[in-house]
């Protein structure tokens, strides 16, 4: 029989090569199990060069392993020198099949070798190990690989790229970048569009192929795979294609069936859901440990403290206390309540409805993304009009909804247990009323992204989320008194829908008569006149549409179409004017506001026949700025090339203004008729910036402007994700002598942003080396004068807008100018 | 619009209007009313007075203080243009104030010599303020019509673009030129080491590029007589394509470059005139109160 070890270790990622070290140092016996023959082969799987990052900053890191962000190869080799001192006992190739037997005497498979035998086992395994396979025949073949490591490895090669996210996407590019590669490059998507990939990716995969070095199938699947060859299903149908080389990059999934197979229950049917976990990391299965990404925490920080201290709690530590023990104390300090940091997070989650799904260790990881706070009766905790896109749970107290802006005594309660805030999370615009709080309130602030990271983990959340927030909407939308009560008939047919750009919701001339709410992104209304599509309007979320034909019952007169990505909830008809023959003055109010949109229509008709030129060069003008992104834009630049002399002094006010680098190219960007869209930040409704930041240091401040605070690391995420190409990476120059002494004596580069000759002497001049940051327009936030850009321009050709400003009918009278 | 729906408005509309039109010509207005009622008074005061009122009456140190304050004002829109300070101005309000109170010294300070003209300090004052307002209203005439034939020109490409389309032009043409013996290759290495873009400022405005080495290598290459070899004839095609196709972007750029130098051409007046009057006006105001 072999030796019975205290902790098998299986996976040799960032969690269980820390757990492995930390179990050497303490000299406890044990045993770490790779399924390959290196250390962490997720990350050794990175493309070559990757830079590593270290989040989140403020988590300390306890491990007997060291980690800093820095390049992938000097992070391993720092590791297999860690694990190599720490005389951590690795058995690699070693691929475990099955774990049986009790605590105490657990039995593990191996495919090969002799079982190994342990008191406890720790898993953590991972995610990344299991790549969803291709199905079809031939699958198995070894030119089918599911990992590119150097697109410049492979040269004259056909090459089909399975896959329809960023790594299939990325990979393929890569692969057809060098054109003396001479690569013939096929990139394969199962849907019509590349719906989960990042736009730039998209953007550069179309520019790719209209320069012809790549083909896109869409709607397409393999169906056959044969050496040299694979034969593919379009909706022409089925094709042979001649290919050396299949790449497959559709996913992974977490090895649940292995995992359960073991004995660990998992906290739902769902496939996102994670195993459940006591605080000390133990499953359901008493001596199963699961750490890492497995238990849900992907970042490298996160898993190897997970590491140390799931050893400490093995060898009967009962008293550690968690690596983020310091940071949650430090938020919950100054609270009411003379709570622990243990009995504080149980009572969120045991108060707040959306958090009751999720585990002590994931309430843990929540709060430090969240705040706490507490408010007196009668505390603002929003304004009207504020900007603010964090959700809101009640914990206890109650708050009170002032709904009519005129009156603020008339107000709408909420109680304890309820969320608010929630309009503001999902469509991005301003809160549409201001919040106080009625009683001696606890309220727990959610981030955006951790409550959409918590809508995404626990399903029960993200429903109760989206009732809540159609049931306020069409409240706040409709005023007029109504109560939940009143709409229960019409949200029992409720279906919010994702909308594509471009998709029309309402065609003219179609005969339906359901009621839309725009609930993120924005539409387009168009009208065929004389033939030609002409823009009649733009509707924000926060609107509605279709209300003519539900009221009137007659074919639709426009087409209301999604100027980007957007979300709607569709409102069937008939409940709707039942509630309207309950509601004489809702139906009043619809009646006067459909009156409002018939005259604009009416007037453009009108306008149309009489000065047909104007109305086509508007219609134009607002095609071409949506086109630009300006639907998803709250604040946008733009300059009017009737005015523009060129002298750049937006550009040098820009610089002046913000450390000496500006950040907006005036004369880069697109220009139709004289509409010049420059390259400069449109602080978008949903910033793409904001999706990937790792120190979350983009925000948006109160003004609306999305920033990048201190925190930023220089990663350069924001700006890969920027499709507008508005974020640059630089480090700001020294301080300038100031503009008198270079205008008295010429001391300095003078105004604007000062040349690289002297930036690079002046940089050197100060000695120490800075790093290169993302860099992108705060709005000149805090600066009383508001936008410097817009005030330094001699002529008045620069211009911040909002869309609905801009794209509004006025424009018309103006010549669209 | 904003309201329709019910959705909640969002930042406010900012007005679109030109320096010229900046509210509703504001300070066309006021300048036009100072005008008359300087004229107003000039003319109450001389029928008075029975002679025209000169500098040294009431209404003249008036009109002169006013203009010399004004002439000092307006040239300290120089600072304010560069002087990036955080608090609410508005350039273009400035620009609008500069251009409209500007012509309006042409009243005020005519008013103030009570045309009495002669070889002297004081009408040298006078001159070079007449030059600074014409070389201004020049400017006006520039600001107000060459931005859109600027933008018309360049399209969407930008500065930065036509440079990098010439370097990538001048690089095809090396790679092409290889198998070109030395007569060729030299037509070649005329136009890529030789090709000024822009030259002096007097050559940018008048857009005058006679001796373009492009177009000399262009007339150079035409006149070869037709190569014996296959591969050399192929290359000189190629290369006569290339120089053709750099001289569309250079006749653009140059065009380009030639706008913006009639934009900049008369602040070459307006501003060394406008130092010369600062100087002059010093002069005027010292030697009047020292002869007083």
């Amino acid at each position: 029989m072999s030796e019975l070890y205290k902790i098998a270790i299986v996976g040799s990622g960032p969690a269980g090569m820390s757990a492995a070290a930390h179990a050497a140092k303490k000299g406890l016996s044990h045993v770490l199990l790779e399924k390959t023959d290196h250390l962490s082969d997720t990350i050794f799987r990175y493309q070559k060069g990757k830079h590593v990052m270290a989040t989140p900053s403020v988590l300390v890191l306890r491990a007997d392993c060291q980690f800093d962000a820095g390049k992938r190869e000097k992070i391993l080799a720092q590791w297999n020198e860690d694990t190599r001192t720490a005389g951590v006992n690795v058995k690699f190739k070693a691929d475990v099949k099955s774990i049986t037997g009790e605590q105490g005497a657990f039995t593990i498979e191996l495919t090969r070798g002799e079982p190994v035998r342990a008191e406890n086992i720790i898993l953590a395994i991972g995610t990344q190990g299991n790549p969803n396979l291709m199905r079809c025949d031939g699958a198995g073949l070894p030119h089918v690989q599911y990992q590119l490591d150097d697109p410049g490895e492979y040269t004259d090669e056909h090459i089909f790229v399975i896959g329809s996210g960023d790594a299939g996407i990325e990979n393929a590019l890569g692969l057809a970048a060098d054109a003396g590669q001479g690569n013939t490059v096929t990139i394969v998507n199962r849907s019509a569009d590349f719906a989960r990939a990042k736009k730039a990716n998209v953007d550069n995969l179309m520019a790719t192929r209209d320069s012809g070095r790549m083909t896109i199938m869409t709607e397409t699947t393999p169906s056959l795979v044969e050496a040299g060859w694979i034969t593919v299903d379009t909706p022409q149908g089925s094709s042979r294609y001649k290919c050396d080389r299949i790449i497959a990059r559709m996913g992974a999934s977490p090895p649940r069936k292995f995992v359960e197979a073991c004995g660990v229950a998992f906290a739902s049917d769902s496939p996102t859901a994670f195993p459940t976990l006591t605080p000390t990391f133990e499953s359901t299965k008493p001596g199963i440990y699961v750490i890492g990404a497995l238990a849900g925490y992907p970042l490298i920080k996160h898993c190897m403290n997970q590491g140390f201290d799931v050893v400490e709690y093995i060898s009967g530590t009962d008293n550690l206390e968690p690596a983020d023990e310091p940071l949650l104390k430090d938020k919950l300090k100054g609270l009411p309540g003379q709570r622990s940091v243990a009995e504080w997070l149980e009572f969120l989650r045991s108060r707040v409805e959306i958090l009751n799904g999720l585990s002590p260790l994931q309430m843990r990881e929540f709060l430090l993304d969240s705040e706490v706070r507490a408010y007196s009766p009668g505390d603002a905790i929003f304004i009207r009009n504020d900007q603010g896109s964090s959700l809101f749970g009640i914990a206890e107290g109650a708050v009170a909804v002032e709904v009519d802006p005129a009156n603020p005594r008339i107000t709408v309660p909420i109680g304890a247990g309820s969320i608010f805030g929630e309009v503001g999370l999902i469509s991005g615009r301003r809160r549409g009323s201001t919040i106080r709080a009625s009683e001696p309130t606890i309220c727990v602030e959610i981030p955006r992204m951790a409550a959409l990271k918590l809508m995404a983990q626990v399903p029960e959340a993200r429903d109760t989320v989206n009732r809540i927030t159609t049931e306020r909407q069409v409240l706040q939308i409709f005023k007029s008194g109504l109560t939940p009560e009143d709409i229960k008939d019409v949200l029992a047919g409720a279906e919010v829908m994702e909308v594509r750009p471009g998709q029309a919701i309402i065609n003219e001339g179609d005969v339906s008569d359901d009621l839309y709410i725009i609930r993120s992104g924005s539409m387009i209304v168009e009208k065929n006149l004389g033939g030609k599509p002409v823009f009649m309007s733009y509707v924000p979320a926060g609107s509605y549409s279709g209300e003519m034909a539900m009221i009137e019952r007659t074919p639709r007169v426009a087409t209301v179409k999604a100027a980007i990505r957007s979300q709607v909830v569709k409102l069937p008809a008939e409940p709707f004017r039942q509630l309207l023959e309950r509601k004489p003055e809702l139906a009043k109010r619809m009646r006067n506001e459909m009156q409002a949109r018939r005259e604009v229509n009416a007037f453009i008709e009108e306008q149309k026949e009489e000065f047909g030129g104007a109305v086509d060069m508007y219609s134009s003008v607002a095609n071409f700025l949506i086109k630009q992104g300006i639907g998803e834009a709250t604040d946008v630049l733009l300059i009017d090339e009737s005015l523009c002399v060129g002298c750049d002094n937006c550009e040098r006010a820009c610089a002046d203004s913000h450390d000496g680098l500006s950040r907006l190219n005036r004369e880069a960007g697109t220009t139709f008729a004289n509409i010049h869209v420059p390259t400069s930040c449109r602080h978008c409704e949903h910033p793409h910036c904001m999706s990937d930041c790792p120190p979350n240091a983009i925000r948006r401040g109160p003004d609306g402007e999305v920033f990048i605070s201190d925190a930023c690391i220089g990663c350069g995420n924001c700006q890969r994700a920027c499709p507008y190409g508005v974020i640059q990476m630089d480090k700001p120059p020294p301080p300038k002598p100031s503009l008198f002494s270079w205008m008295l004596f010429g001391a300095g580069p003078g105004p604007g942003q000062p040349d690289y000759e002297w930036r690079k002497k002046a940089a050197k001049a100060g000695g120490a080396e800075s790093p290169k940051l993302a860099i992108k327009c705060d709005m000149c936030s805090g600066k009383a004068g508001g936008p410097a850009c817009v005030r330094a321009c001699p002529t008045g050709a620069a211009i911040r807008v909002s869309p609905d400003a801009f794209l509004s009918v006025a424009r018309i009278d103006k010549g669209a100018g | 619009m904003t309201q329709v729906g019910g959705h909640t408005e969002r930042v406010r509309q900012r007005t679109h209007e030109g320096f010229l039109r900046y509210k509703g010509f504001r300070w066309a207005q006021f300048a036009t009313a100072l005008c008359v009622l300087a004229i107003g008074a000039y003319f109450v005061t001389a029928t008075r007075l029975g002679r025209p009122p000169s500098g040294n009456s009431w209404l003249g140190y008036t009109l002169g203080t006013v203009s010399a304050g004004l002439i000092v004002w307006l040239a300290c829109l120089g600072v304010r243009k560069r002087w990036i300070t955080d608090h609410h101005y508005s350039l273009k309000a400035w620009v609008s104030a500069h251009v409209y109170l500007g012509l309006s010294l042409v009243v005020l300070a005519t008013l103030h010599t009570g045309f009495q003209f002669g070889w002297n300090i004081h009408t040298l004052a006078y001159v070079l303020m007449m030059l600074v307002i014409a070389s201004g209203a020049v400017g006006i005439w520039a600001y107000a019509t060459l931005p859109s034939q600027l933008s018309h020109n360049r399209g969407e490409t930008t500065r930065k673009q036509m440079l990098e389309s010439l370097e990538k032009l001048d690089q095809q043409i090396h790679d092409v030129a290889q198998p070109l013996d030395r007569h060729g290759a030299a037509i070649a290495r005329l136009s890529i080491e030789l090709t000024e873009i822009g030259g002096g400022f007097w050559t940018r405005l008048t857009n005058r590029h006679g001796d373009c080495a492009n177009r000399r290598a262009l007339e150079q290459l035409r006149a070869l007589p037709s190569s014996a070899s296959a591969r050399q004839a192929e290359a000189l095609t190629k290369i006569e394509e290339l120089m053709q196709q750099k001289a569309e972007v250079l006749a653009l750029a140059r065009r380009q470059m030639q706008i913006t130098a009639m934009l900049e051409a008369w602040l070459f007046v307006h501003i060394p005139a406008t130092f010369a009057l600062l100087a002059a006006l010093t002069a005027h105001i010292i030697s009047v109160f020292a002869y007083w």
